[in-house]
């Protein structure tokens, strides 16, 4: 390798990179950190390109149908982990139609054929069948990952596959999926002689749950490290779990609720007590502020709480709450309230992210007495917050600009004023003041959801000032199609942009047509679009698919009705893979 | 369309780039569109620079149409009825439960509502909206078990310990006389009276069809359908009845809605004719399923 002697005429000389073997780029490309980074090096030049996808481990596919499955396995031979997501982020509010698409089976099957050292799998919004899960268990001999996030289709059968067939399995992660019950005793189906899990999260299932087999698995898997149950593990065995588990680090605890009883307590604080390395809690907590206690020996050591789905309230919340010093996240529900968020923003100083969801979210009467004031005292003394998911009824401008200043640092900042159109409650004005007052000051924002009454100007400050932004959500918001104009025109760096419920048209939509080329997605619903402008939009830009959805009980032969047809929802994403053909019946690629 | 030179200078900015030289006719276009009908509108702060007549001048007919239209869109209702979907059936939530905040209505009060159809959809007051607030659907049923919880906690001592399971799933739903049955998502719906118009739109259909084999097959939604009601109250054709854990068939609407979610394993909708006519009679009247 190397030049060999070329010092005689330095101008001359042909760079030295030029003849380094494929493995030393390898080696190089290694270091690379993002994947936009190797894909930046891969379009430098053939021999980088070549070395580059070569050596490609770990690959994310942010929409399933921007690349066929096909096409993934040819570029990048590789793979061992794939992350794989298909429905965009408004489906998890039931916007997008049943049967819509993002089907697993095809991105498995050509991984079962193509990549058959793969070890990891990561399904995200997508339909997973009994099917897909048998055939996983089936191909990769040294499979160890599965992790399924809000997908739907498959059932225990499918689970029991995976325990039977995965010799290997580290980690079995299931977030937030619809899994059927069949009544399969899927957790039995893991061989006595199976040892290997570190992550077993079976949340999100309904339905029970052997026990004893359960104890016998968490038993002999010494380097358990995270486990989470469902609501069908009663408090005494969980409390039996832990004794067998105490090296946990991640504990979500089903159901954490019965009677209190002094003797349950004790052997629960006790069990708690041995858990020397557990960082982070989570788990259904329904109303039982008397067990509370049995958490203090290890609020100290928790980095990580999850409330989100716990009815529990009052003292004795706030009190388990403010001894967690360490706390780096939180989720919860808005029945901690102003007062108990001012204990958290003077007790969690080291607090990173905040989310606060609603309690009631559709009952305008129930008073929970959580509003602006919260997350200004939390924005105010906590340096290190970065990240804030919000749910709440009243909002200021001045409190917006107050957190603003505050919180420079921000990088995802999201707000959800639950009655749409909702001004600032002091001034009666609009909230643009306020969100404007954020995206100037957060230079680093990548995400951001707005709401309340906004006009657009609040638009046009976002297009001008965040520069960084990549996720941006909108609802009932703005007066004219400017406000779209201005993101569209502007946000250099936007990749995802959904929005329901504006009155934008079809003009900023055709004017900025290119600009979507660069974006990963553009969900618009209940808009002022019409089928003319999308019909114009997808002949203008071959490379984007445009996706219309319409009410599904009505027929929706999309060739006969006009240019002026009203679009309910539409779809726009880049894909190198052409139109999709998997389309349910209401949905029409124009 | 843009008959006035402005208008047409105002489109050509929007087909191309902005330039600078643009800024001037941006700064008008911005102040025409927070100049909502009436003055002042949501814009607030940022004054007009034109007049609101001036400005409304300046554009073609069409153009005003849509603005108004749009404004109006934008802040005739709070709730608008946008479509969503929650397999299999659209449930649209229960009048009254989104309402207006009292600024909003001042909204509403200060802008005619020119509700011009053809451009945005009619919307009617108070109607439901789908997906709103954002939250996923096995947290919407998160309030009404915590408020039943609550009151457990505040003193009416239960028995036995509430026994919420947090996500029901999908439970099967059957009607007598047609063969095939339907499933419907219990966390989509928030009370007794969306699952009523719930059970009516999965099946009116397939109902009428039964009853007339000619419009079998047909896409055309046909007029003879009859709506299904009064399936809480004894008074329809059909009564809702359900099966819980235990196996027992229990008349729907007697306890609170989230205890109800999470007791029920099947539905089924039976002839009210074939209940004896004492159950019928002794049906107490629906109560609020919030």
């Amino acid at each position: 390798m190397g030049r060999g002697g070329s010092r005689a005429a330095p101008a001359a000389a042909a760079p030295p990179w030029h003849v380094l073997p494929d493995e030393v780029w390898e080696h190089a490309f290694s270091f690379l950190p993002a994947d936009s980074d190797r894909g930046a090096a891969a379009a430098a030049c053939r021999s980088w390109l070549r070395a580059e996808r070569r050596s490609r481990r770990r690959l994310a596919v942010a929409n399933c149908y921007a690349a066929s499955p096909q096409d993934a396995v040819d570029r990048f031979p590789a793979v061992r982990a794939v992350e794989v997501k298909g429905k965009p982020h408004f489906a998890d509010f039931g916007l997008v139609p049943p049967a819509w698409g993002a089907a697993a089976a095809p991105w498995v099957a050509a991984a079962a054929d193509g990549w058959p050292l793969v070890e990891e799998i990561s399904f995200k919004r997508m339909v997973v069948t009994d099917d897909c899960l048998e055939m996983i268990a089936a191909s990769f001999r040294n499979f160890q990952v599965l992790r399924l996030v809000s997908c739907e289709g498959f059932s225990t059968a499918g689970l029991a596959a995976i325990a039977a067939g995965c010799r290997n399995l580290r980690e079995l992660d299931l977030q937030e999926n619809e899994i059927e019950d069949c009544s399969i005793h899927w957790l039995s189906l893991f061989p006595e002689s199976f040892t290997s899990l570190v992550t077993l999260n079976f949340s999100c299932l309904e339905g029970d749950v052997n026990i004893t087999v359960l104890e016998r698995l968490v038993t002999r898997c010494r380097n358990l490290k995270t486990l989470k149950l469902n609501n069908a593990i009663p408090l005494d065995k969980l409390a039996n779990l832990l004794r067998k588990a105490p090296q946990i680090v991640e504990l979500g605890t089903g159901r954490f609720s019965a009677d209190y009883h002094p003797d349950l307590f004790s052997k629960l604080e006790a069990a708690f007590a041995g858990c020397k390395s557990l960082r982070r809690l989570s788990g259904a907590w329904d109303a039982v502020p008397e067990y509370l206690p049995a958490f203090y020996c290890v609020c100290e050591g928790l980095t990580s709480l999850n409330l989100s789905y716990a009815t529990v309230r009052g003292p004795e919340l706030i009190k388990f709450i403010s001894r967690c010093k360490n706390l780096q996240l939180l989720w919860v529900m808005d029945l901690i309230e102003d007062h108990g968020l001012a204990v958290v923003a003077s007790s969690c100083n080291k607090l990173q992210e905040l989310r606060v969801f609603p309690s009631a979210p559709f009952d305008a009467a129930e008073q929970v007495s959580l509003t602006e004031r919260g997350l200004v005292d939390v924005s105010a003394s906590c340096p290190m917050l970065e990240s804030v998911l919000y749910f709440c009824r009243r909002m200021t401008n001045e409190a917006l600009i107050t957190i603003a200043k505050n919180r420079p640092n921000f990088t995802c900042f999201r707000l959800c004023i639950i009655e749409p159109h909702t001004p600032d409650y002091t001034t009666h004005q609009p909230l643009d003041a306020g969100f404007s007052a954020i995206v100037e000051s957060c230079k680093g924002l990548r995400r951001l959801s707005v709401s309340g009454l906004l006009t657009d100007s609040v638009f046009k400050s976002i297009g001008a000032h965040a520069d960084r932004l990549e996720m941006l959500s909108i609802a009932f918001a703005g007066n004219s199609d400017l406000g779209l104009h201005y993101i569209l025109s502007g946000c250099k760096s936007l990749k995802k942009l959904e929005i329901r419920d504006c009155p934008f048209g079809d003009k900023p939509l055709l004017a900025n047509a290119a600009k979507l080329e660069t974006m990963r997605s553009l969900w618009m619903s209940t808009c002022s679009l019409t089928l003319g402008a999308c019909r114009q939009l997808a002949r203008k830009m071959p490379r984007l698919s445009v996706e219309v959805m319409n009410d599904p009980r009505r027929g929706c032969p999309l060739d006969s009705l006009t240019d002026e047809s009203p679009v309910e929802t539409l779809y726009v994403y880049r894909t190198i893979a052409g139109p999709r053909s998997d389309t349910p019946a209401c949905v029409q690629i124009v | 369309m843009g008959d006035a030179p402005e208008t047409s200078k105002t489109l050509r900015n929007w087909m191309g780039e902005l330039r600078p030289s643009d800024q001037g006719d941006d700064e008008e276009t911005l102040q025409l569109s927070l100049g909502l009908p009436g003055g002042g509108g949501g814009g607030g702060g940022t004054g007009a620079g034109l007049p609101p007549a001036a400005a409304w001048r300046m554009l073609s007919a069409r153009e005003k149409e849509m603005r108004s239209a749009a404004a109006a869109a934008a802040a005739v209702d709070t709730s608008m009825l946008s479509l969503g979907y929650s397999a299999p059936a659209f449930s649209p939530r229960s009048p009254g439960k989104a309402k207006g905040s009292p600024a909003a209505a001042t909204e509403n009060a200060r802008l005619a509502s020119t509700n011009n159809a053809s451009q945005a959809r009619q919307r009617s007051p108070n109607t439901p909206v789908i997906g709103w607030p954002p939250v996923r659907a096995f947290r919407r049923n998160l309030a009404t078990s915590s408020k039943a919880s609550l009151e457990h906690q505040n003193g009416k001592k239960a028995d036995k310990p509430e026994q919420t399971t947090k996500r029901a799933p999908f439970v099967k739903i059957n009607m007598d006389g047609i063969p095939i049955g339907r499933k419907i998502d219990l966390n989509a719906l928030g009370s007794y009276d969306e699952l009523s118009l719930s059970v009516d739109k999965l099946f009116r259909g397939l109902l009428a069809a039964q009853q007339d084999p000619l419009d079998a097959g047909t896409k055309e939604r046909s007029q003879e359908e009859v709506a299904i009601s009064g399936l809480l109250d004894g008074t329809g054709e059909y009564t809702l009845v359900y099966e819980d854990y235990e196996g027992d068939r229990v008349l729907v609407g007697d306890v609170p809605w989230g205890m109800f979610v999470s007791s029920v394993k099947r539905l089924r909708v039976l002839k009210t004719s074939d209940l004896s006519s004492s159950v019928t009679n002794s049906i107490r009247p629906e109560e609020d399923g919030n």
